[in-house]
């Protein structure tokens, strides 16, 4: 097949780092509410029924946002293959914990309503809220760690190492700044979830879901700065050493890399980028704003914002560094030299520009059916309820 | 007790994909017999369909939610315990991975919640489509998985690149249309749709064993036994295509399967049963079906099958030239552009070998160190153990017979003996219930351990394939799996057997309403059918 060569393997590389990002913000504005309504559920519903509520405003849901995980880790390991292998092997322990949360979360939500037993209820009443709390923390530590930099290196065969023992690679993970960025992640998404309650539920929890967002939007906006601070004075970032072949071959150590003062220099390089953290303290701002007059849909479109932007920061920041190595720079993966090869990028283009709009209609038209506000007689007198 | 990394990393894989698998076959079948079911609802609008598709698709729910979360574990652990097979192979393989998020797994997830939660919100036809876009879903799902499992056993449009060290696509079309992947679709699917009419067959004729819910089980069972008769036809004709495609892409798993040493002269025979003998290289008390195999495997009474000697033999043969490759790759590393075109044309002839040549890194950190001795040793080493696979295909194939015998049977006793089943007969159908999702383990057994010692056929040998982990990295996640999962396991069959012995949701009025509205049309003859509405009176 010679019909990729209509598309030059550095543009599409750029593509595909775009695409991940689409991905992922794709996933935090759809899971990422789910992950907050689960985080949020035994402090916004006390009594049963309000708790039956809040479960099924995400309830029909859920399941088809959390696809949006599965295909990002589908199109990592597609589209950029050996930053699949190194990240999900170094952070091994890390994406066990995720995946436990992950697995218990979709049962908890079909078995929880399934038995009367109220011990019963509250075990899955707390699954939830750490199938919803644990990994939105853990992302953002994920996240804090990839701008440190991540201790692997690549033998010539490009098998990665890890330095450490595995408590050490564990524990590791839980440094300062990428707790900082955990908080920032966890607070940004229970918000969000804040934002879904407030535009779903009505009543004393929605009341209790905007008091709450009211806070953790606040602290979304605190984290957000004093982690951009302390990245900009703080932090190394990285930088090329050598010429880059934006259309050579995927191997990272045919380029050399070294370590500068600070990310932030990517700022004076294209400042157009500072757009992003603009809008994304833009969209947080009016967030706690709109918590606190009683908007409901209008918030949740601000949040929307401030994820978008909070998320595309950290990936323009970073460009074209994707996961740099704290103790082999040269090992590090960038846009230039850990993608899939110009023919896979393009066979997956194609199917990307197919499917990914029927995805969003179809998406769409789902939220349109289920419409409007759901109430405790919705959750009593539905025999498919939660 | 020592333990080792790969050891380890295959058991947690083994373990994870075969549980993960208890839940897959029911939500393929359980999805096309409940869209059979409202299908039946929307067309003759009897109410009866409508709480049959409910019940099962109940149980289909308590099922699906265990299966999409014990799937996200197997995207996540190729990068997690695979890390260098993700980066060697991660071009050709993560494609059709992402692939069934894109086109498949969305589709299904989006519409599940639809499918319990739309009842009221939806028109009836609507409500059809969206559960057939459910079992459309699950099933596309199936088909993206199998094709990258079926490159594992036959990886066609591939090649080498010594400059990023891994296999990259040739050609997409061939990676999809390959013809293992194909059949094992097919196979597959098939072998879900036979597990889920197990199932209702089984549930149904415990209910008509109690006198229970009697309406509901009778239908239930004449679906079930017709979908689950075709279904069982199709697992065995195209088990058999898959023992054609494997003649020639998965020669050693074949002669391992069969027990079979030495090259027979066509047509060889089938070894029926006999206890294969690993040290003497030989089947003892083997029971021969003359020709069959031959008829099997090649279709023809003139080609022969190559026999596990020699394909050993070929093995040596391919390492060697596999070293050659190495040489090479190691020259064109060093010197990158600089490399003479000999030394290029040299690798490009012995690339197709090179995985053999890593055959040796078990044993030697550099395969051109390697003796003579280490040479055999690895050539023998492609060949798996040979009794698991002898027994576990030999179990496989005698289940799949005995759902055509079960399915025919009961397929006869619904439509020409008046739904009428002896009391023996319906005890059989609840005791097998657990046989097809046996079927379908060994399957998987003989599918992956038969290409032992590779992850990719000829391409990349397990031993290589793992991530820089550690033992206690290593058991932690073994232990933390194998008790979350018994946990799950033990939940899941609580609630499936409460919802079970509750039974369907009976709405009396309902049923009675439109027996009434059924009746006046029949007295009336007017002729509209069951589509039309009564008038009010």
């Amino acid at each position: 097949m010679i019909l990729h060569e209509f598309i030059s393997y550095d543009v599409l590389r750029v593509i595909w780092w775009a695409l991940l990002g689409v991905l992922l913000i794709g996933f935090a504005l759809t899971d990422g509410f789910d992950m907050g309504v689960g985080a949020l559920l035994p402090f916004v519903a006390k009594t049963d029924i309000e708790r039956r509520v809040v479960i099924n405003t995400v309830g029909p849901v859920w399941e088809g946002n959390q696809v949006w995980f599965i295909l990002g880790g589908g199109a990592i390991f597609a589209a950029w293959p050996p930053l699949y292998a190194v990240s999900f092997s170094g952070f091994y322990l890390a994406m066990f914990v995720i995946l436990a949360a992950l697995i218990v979360r979709p049962v908890a939500f079909k078995y929880r309503s399934k038995r009367e037993s109220a011990r019963w209820r509250t075990a899955w009443d707390w699954a939830l809220f750490a199938g919803g709390a644990v990994p939105a923390l853990l992302f953002g530590v994920a996240v804090g760690n990839v701008l440190q930099g991540v201790p692997f290196e690549l033998t010539p065969d490009l098998f990665a190492r890890y330095e450490g023992a595995f408590y050490a690679k564990f524990f590791g993970l839980l440094n300062p700044f990428a707790i900082l960025a955990g908080v920032v992640s966890l607070a940004m998404l229970v918000t969000h979830g804040a934002a879904w309650l407030s535009f779903k539920a009505e009543g004393v929890v929605a009341t209790r879901a905007r008091s709450v967002g009211a806070v953790s939007g606040l602290v979304t906006i605190v984290g957000y700065v004093l982690a951009g601070i302390w990245l900009a004075f703080g932090i190394e970032g990285y930088a090329f050493a050598s010429d880059v072949a934006a259309n050579g071959p995927s191997n990272p150590l045919y380029t050399e890399v070294l370590r500068t003062d600070s990310w932030l220099s990517a700022y004076a390089a294209r400042p157009w980028i500072a757009l992003a953290p603009v809008l994304g303290l833009l969209g947080m701002v009016m967030t706690v704003l709109g918590m606190r007059a009683g908007r409901e849909g209008k918030t949740l479109l601000w949040s929307k914002l401030g994820i978008f932007g909070a998320i595309s920061s950290v990936g323009l920041t970073m460009f074209p560094f994707i996961l740099p190595s704290s103790i082999d720079p040269r090992s590090s993966l960038t846009v230039w030299d850990s993608s899939s090869s110009h023919q896979t990028l393009f066979v997956m283009l194609v199917a990307t520009v197919i499917f990914m709009p029927m995805i969003l209609v179809y998406t769409a038209w789902v939220y349109k059916v289920l419409w409007g506000k759901v109430t405790e007689a919705d959750v009593t007198e539905s025999s498919s309820a939660y | 007790m020592e333990f080792d990394i790969v050891e380890l990393s295959r058991l947690q894989f083994a373990m994870t994909a075969m549980y993960h698998f208890l839940f897959v076959p029911l939500t393929l079948g359980l999805a096309v017999l409940v869209a059979i079911m409202e299908t039946v609802y929307v067309m003759t609008d009897r109410p009866i369909w409508r709480q049959m598709t409910k019940f099962w698709g109940m149980l289909f729910g308590i099922n699906f939610a265990i299966g999409v979360a014990t799937g996200i574990t197997m995207e996540f652990q190729f990068g997690m315990n695979w890390s260098y097979f993700s980066h060697y192979v991660g071009d050709i393989f993560g494609a059709p991975l992402a692939l069934e998020g894109l086109m498949a797994f969305f589709l299904e997830a989006t519409f599940v919640g639809l499918f319990f939660f739309g009842w009221d919100k939806l028109s009836k036809v609507g409500h059809l489509i969206v559960t057939w876009l459910v079992a459309i879903g699950s099933n596309f799902s199936a088909l993206w998985i199998l094709i990258a499992n079926g490159w594992m056993q036959n990886p066609v449009g591939a090649e080498f690149n010594p400059d990023t060290m891994r296999m990259e696509m040739t050609s997409f079309f061939e990676v999809m249309f390959n013809e293992v992947a194909q059949a094992k679709f097919v196979h597959t699917v098939s072998a879900g749709y036979v597990t889920a009419s197990v199932f209702v067959l089984g549930v149904s004729a415990w209910y008509l064993l109690k006198g229970r819910h009697v309406e509901l089980a009778r239908r239930s069972i004449t679906v079930a036994a017709s979908f689950g008769l075709a279904s069982a036809l199709s697992v065995v004709v195209l088990g058999d295509e898959s023992g054609y495609s494997a003649t020639h892409s998965q020669r050693m798993k074949l002669a391992a399967i069969e027990g079979m040493w030495e090259s027979e002269p066509a047509p060889a025979s089938f070894t029926l049963i006999g206890l294969p003998d690993q040290e003497a290289r030989e089947t003892k008390y083997a029971v021969h079906i003359p020709y069959l195999m031959g008829l099997i495997g090649t279709r023809s009474l003139t080609r022969e099958i190559a026999g596990i000697d020699e394909l050993i033999a070929e093995s040596e043969t391919r390492i060697r030239s596999g070293i050659i490759a190495y040489d090479a790759l190691m020259t064109i590393r060093e010197e990158r552009d600089a490399t003479s075109p000999d030394v290029r044309s040299t690798f490009e002839a012995h690339s197709g070998d090179l995985g053999y040549a890593f055959l040796l890194k078990r044993y030697v950190d550099d395969p051109r160190d390697a003796t003579e001795a280490q040479i055999v040793q690895a050539s023998n080493d492609t060949l798996p153990t040979v009794w698991p696979l002898f027994w576990a295909f030999r179990i496989m194939v005698g289940l799949g017979f005995s759902f055509i015998a079960i399915m025919a049977y009961f397929f006869w006793r619904s439509s020409f003996r008046g739904q009428d089943y002896p009391h023996w007969a319906l005890w059989g159908a609840v005791l097998i219930i657990p046989t097809p999702w046996i079927a379908a383990e060994l399957g998987w057994f003989v599918a992956e351990y038969g290409r032992q010692p590779w992850t990719v056929d000829g391409v990349l040998p397990t031993a290589l394939s793992v991530s820089h982990l550690s033992v206690t990295d290593l058991l932690l996640t073994l232990a933390g799996f194998m008790i979350f999962y018994t946990v799950l396991f033990v939940v899941e069959m609580g609630l499936m057997l409460k919802y079970i012995r509750k039974g369907p949701f009976e709405d009396v009025e309902e049923t009675e309403a439109w027996t009434a509205r059924h009746e006046h049309r029949l007295r009336t003859h007017d002729g509209k059918g069951p589509f039309a509405e009564t008038p009010a009176e």
